[in-house]
């Protein structure tokens, strides 16, 4: 571990210690059990989609306006998330802190308008005891939900890192991580918006 | 809920445990005051990073839990040795088979192997540590910390009795009411984390941390098959956490994902249990093979004959293993085309299998064998593990199972396979490193008592049980009739038990003999061994493992060093001063913060689950903002560990 390395000088300071590489090269391996995980939630849900027992169908209630405003935000996020790396990779923490910032304010907002979704379900008689397919909707997308709150903890407490100690090889190598994880949130709503909500609107509204 | 529920009451066998618990627990606090210990045990182990250490304590509480599972085997044995017996009631019975199937697979197999893997791969590997010193530590909690939570239930609260299997709706809270089935989903949730972080380790040690020149196609064999176990950990646990989530979801919150009500699906619960629970069968049966592998090379005195087709079969093995999971359940409606699919892709596992025993066989051949214990082990693995291997063809055919399923064919079947294989590999490993971990070996002439007796004895409790299966006596059933004529083979079956149980006890008498009399290593290499783990000069490697990290230049590179006579010799001038981790108590109190979780989630108490969790995630916290960078092992001091003069 750790020894004196010599560094290509484009070699991005998060891969110049041995252990940044291992822990960058540990979480995409983690990243992998992740979809494993989540492939199972999908297909739970798939098998259940249309076990509506005697409440509402699940197509009934989404809505297509929260459903947009909901992915825009965490679209977005996930570019200032790219940019605030590319930041980080110039060497300036002001801009990287500037843009995960941003990140972190639009991930707080697809958490408050999924938020009020949910509470718009349970308000219109659908919550997780509802029937199978309402239970495999809330475990599903309430997941996803609670990954972006984790990782709003995270990313803040990585900043707080970086405002004390700037960027050196272990800051960054955090700070790319949580970036991986970010991203990685993000492929898991594009399965979430087309396998539950177009799915889901598509089979109610033909 | 009243303290008369939360202690278990009522049953005289409880009380007695009751007793012996605080006892003991009365025993060891006496004994490490009175010694003055408790320093020692804080900064030597519970604190330790070292994967040496960690993996001696996987081991310790692998062989306790291996104590606990046989008690439950034991009790159940005797409860059937004689027909209409009034030992155990069905309600205790049911509770103890399923504490006996959780704790064997999930606290005593796995854990057991993952100790051996801890031990010897980043030896084998030419590493000073794995990957992640720190994460290890926190798997080695997470699992014991499960374990512990798992194993309170039968004195606090009750015992799961749904099988381990916890079939739903079986397992709902319509049918088993009580913290018992909580206990089950928390213990193995917990437990489950520190799998996967495992899984992430050594995949991650095994890719990245190899000495120069040790390719992929270079690594041992048993390096080989915990890389392999590794990928399945890594695709197969995530599915058992999601399925444990939704069972905890469904009792706890009413969702309706197993329940018969809200449309919800039992069958569910049985696709997402097996799509773990058969990969699984394959994480405790792969490391069992790579051990064999090295046993029967070394003691053979001969290369492993068709590395690699060996590697090419467990890749094969792996990937099979997520393809089979529905033969667990053939008669539960799937229609006969799946059926007919999953007949086939099961016996397909049994030819790589087979080109792995034809493999091991021409390894001997010609080979000077030396019939060490450790050698015994797996020679014994090979005759009854293809008993197992062969009456599981049977079982694949889906068409003759309907005849057998769930009968004591089924139950011979798999522990010929998972006892002849895991055990034995267990047993085999731990005889074969113990020097490694201990500096002596055990004694080999008591070890082979024991290897005829648990083998004799083994045989003797499970062949009956093929006949019992196809007679059609049922499994789980906790008592049968005198005029099923069950009685006779029943009773030579529960004699074999315990002949088994005998075996374990002068194995424990062993490892105390050998403690006390046993001649103590003065090399490293005790067994005259081909791999790199046996090239450090000391008996117990040091904490750093290699004062100079060897280089490699082919397959047993160090066997082919000592045959041309060219062991290098360490000098002063190879010594560099070691980075190393430093220990940290953290791991061990996050662990205990997951047991107020568990515990909390056990009995409902959501504010027991958040003051838990509030700890978990402080811990996590507090790690996150510690930047320790472990520290140098001056030259001096590995000059001195090494008896090396300037």
């Amino acid at each position: 571990m750790a020894h004196a390395e010599t560094h290509d000088p484009n070699t991005p300071l998060e891969y110049r210690s041995e252990v940044g590489r291992l822990n960058i090269l540990g979480f995409w391996i983690f990243l992998g059990a992740e979809v494993a995980l989540f492939a199972t939630l999908f297909a739970t849900y798939m098998v259940l989609t249309h076990r509506i027992a005697d409440g509402p169908a699940l197509g009934e209630l989404f809505e297509v306006k929260s459903l947009l405003i909901q992915t825009f935000l965490l679209l977005t996020s996930s570019f200032t998330c790219g940019l605030a790396v590319h930041e980080m990779r110039r060497h300036n923490v002001k801009g990287l802190m500037l843009w995960m910032i941003i990140t972190l304010g639009l991930g707080l907002g697809f958490l408050y308008f999924e938020i009020q979704e949910f509470l718009h379900f349970i308000h219109e008689g659908a919550n997780i005891g509802t029937s199978a397919a309402w239970s495999g909707f809330f475990v599903l997308v309430g997941t996803h939900g609670a990954h972006v709150t984790f990782g709003i903890f995270w990313v803040t407490m990585v900043l707080i890192q970086v405002a004390k100690r700037g960027l050196t090889p272990a800051t960054s190598a955090k700070v790319f991580i949580t970036s991986l994880y970010w991203h990685f949130l993000d492929v898991v709503w594009i399965f979430i918006f087309t396998a539950v909500y177009l799915m889901g609107m598509v089979m109610h509204h033909g | 809920m009243k303290w008369d529920e939360f202690f278990v009451t009522g049953d005289p066998l409880i009380y007695g445990a009751d007793v012996s618990i605080v006892l003991t627990m009365a025993g060891i606090l006496f004994y490490m005051t009175r010694y003055k210990k408790w320093k020692w045990l804080w900064t030597e182990w519970l604190t330790t990073v070292d994967h040496k250490k960690l993996g001696i304590m996987y081991i310790v509480s692998a062989v306790l839990m291996l104590f606990r599972g046989g008690v439950d085997a034991l009790l159940m044995r005797t409860q059937l040795a004689v027909p209409e017996a009034k030992f155990l009631d069905s309600q205790h019975y049911n509770e103890i088979f399923t504490t006996h199937g959780t704790i064997m697979i999930i606290f005593m197999a796995m854990p057991f192997l993952i100790g051996i893997i801890n031990v010897v791969v980043p030896l084998q590997i030419g590493a000073r540590d794995v990957a992640y010193p720190y994460l290890n530590a926190v798997s080695f909690w997470t699992f014991f910390i499960g374990a512990m939570l798992f194993n309170i239930s039968f004195v606090i609260g009750g015992s799961p009795s749904a099988g381990w299997t916890s079939y739903m709706p079986l397992a709902s809270n319509e049918l088993s009411p009580g913290p018992g089935q909580n206990y089950y989903l928390w213990g193995l949730q917990i437990a489950g984390i520190g799998t996967l972080l495992t899984g992430i380790n050594f995949l991650v040690t095994i890719l990245k941390m190899r000495a120069p020149g040790m390719t992929l196609f270079r690594m041992p064999m048993f390096t080989w098959s915990s890389l392999v176990t590794m990928v399945i950990i890594i695709f197969a646990f995530p599915i058992l956490t999601v399925a444990l989530a939704l069972m905890s979801f469904d009792r706890l919150f009413g969702s309706h994902f197993f329940t018969l009500q809200g449309e919800g699906m039992d069958m569910l619960w049985a696709n997402l249990f097996w799509l773990w629970g058969h990969p699984e069968v394959y994480i405790v049966i792969l490391p069992a093979f790579g051990i064999f592998s090295e046993i029967i090379s070394t003691f053979s005195k001969k290369t492993l004959f068709g590395y690699k087709a060996m590697i090419w079969s467990m890749l094969l093995i792996a990937g099979y293993s997520f393809l089979v999971w529905v033969h667990h359940f053939f008669t539960m409606g799937s229609g006969a085309a799946v059926n007919s699919v999953f007949s086939i892709t099961t016996m397909a596992i049994g030819i790589p299998t087979g080109v792995k025993i034809f493999n091991w066989l021409f390894t001997m051949y010609r080979g000077k064998i030396q019939f060490t214990t450790p050698m015994l082990w797996s020679l014994g693995f090979i005759v009854n593990f293809v008993v197992g291997g062969v009456t599981g063809v049977m079982l694949a055919m889906a068409a003759a199972d309907y005849q057998y399923h769930n009968t004591y064919f089924l139950v011979s079947h798999f522990h010929y396979v998972l006892i002849a294989g895991t055990v034995f590999g267990c047993f085999a490993g731990l005889i074969y490193w113990y020097p490694k971990m201990f500096g002596y070996k055990l004694n080999e002439r008591i070890g082979k008592w024991v290897f005829w007796l648990f083998t004799i004895g083994f045989n003797v409790c499970f062949m009956p049980q093929y006949f019992l299966g196809l007679d059609g006596m049922p499994r789980r059933v906790y008592t049968y009739s005198e005029e099923s004529g069950w009685g006779p083979l029943n009773m030579v079956s529960t004699l074999g038990g315990f002949m088994m149980g005998i075996a374990f006890l002068v194995l424990v008498y062993n490892m105390y003999y050998s403690f006390r009399f046993a001649k103590r290593e003065t090399t490293g290499d005790a067994w005259d061994g081909r791999t790199l783990e046996w090239s450090t000069p000391s008996a117990m490697p040091p904490f750093y493992n290699f004062a100079k990290i060897p280089e490699v230049t082919g397959l047993d590179h160090f066997w082919r060093q000592k045959q041309a006579g060219k062991v290098e010799k360490l000098t002063a001038k190879d010594i560099k001063k070691i980075h190393m981790p430093s220990n940290s108590g953290v791991p061990f109190i996050m662990g205990s913060f997951f047991f107020v979780l568990g515990f909390g989630f056990v009995f409902d108490w959501m504010w027991m689950a958040i003051l838990g969790g509030i700890g978990v995630i402080g811990t996590l916290i507090y790690r996150s903002f510690e930047y320790d960078d472990g520290y140098y092992v001056s030259v001096e001091e590995v000059l001195e560990t090494e008896k090396i003069s300037k």
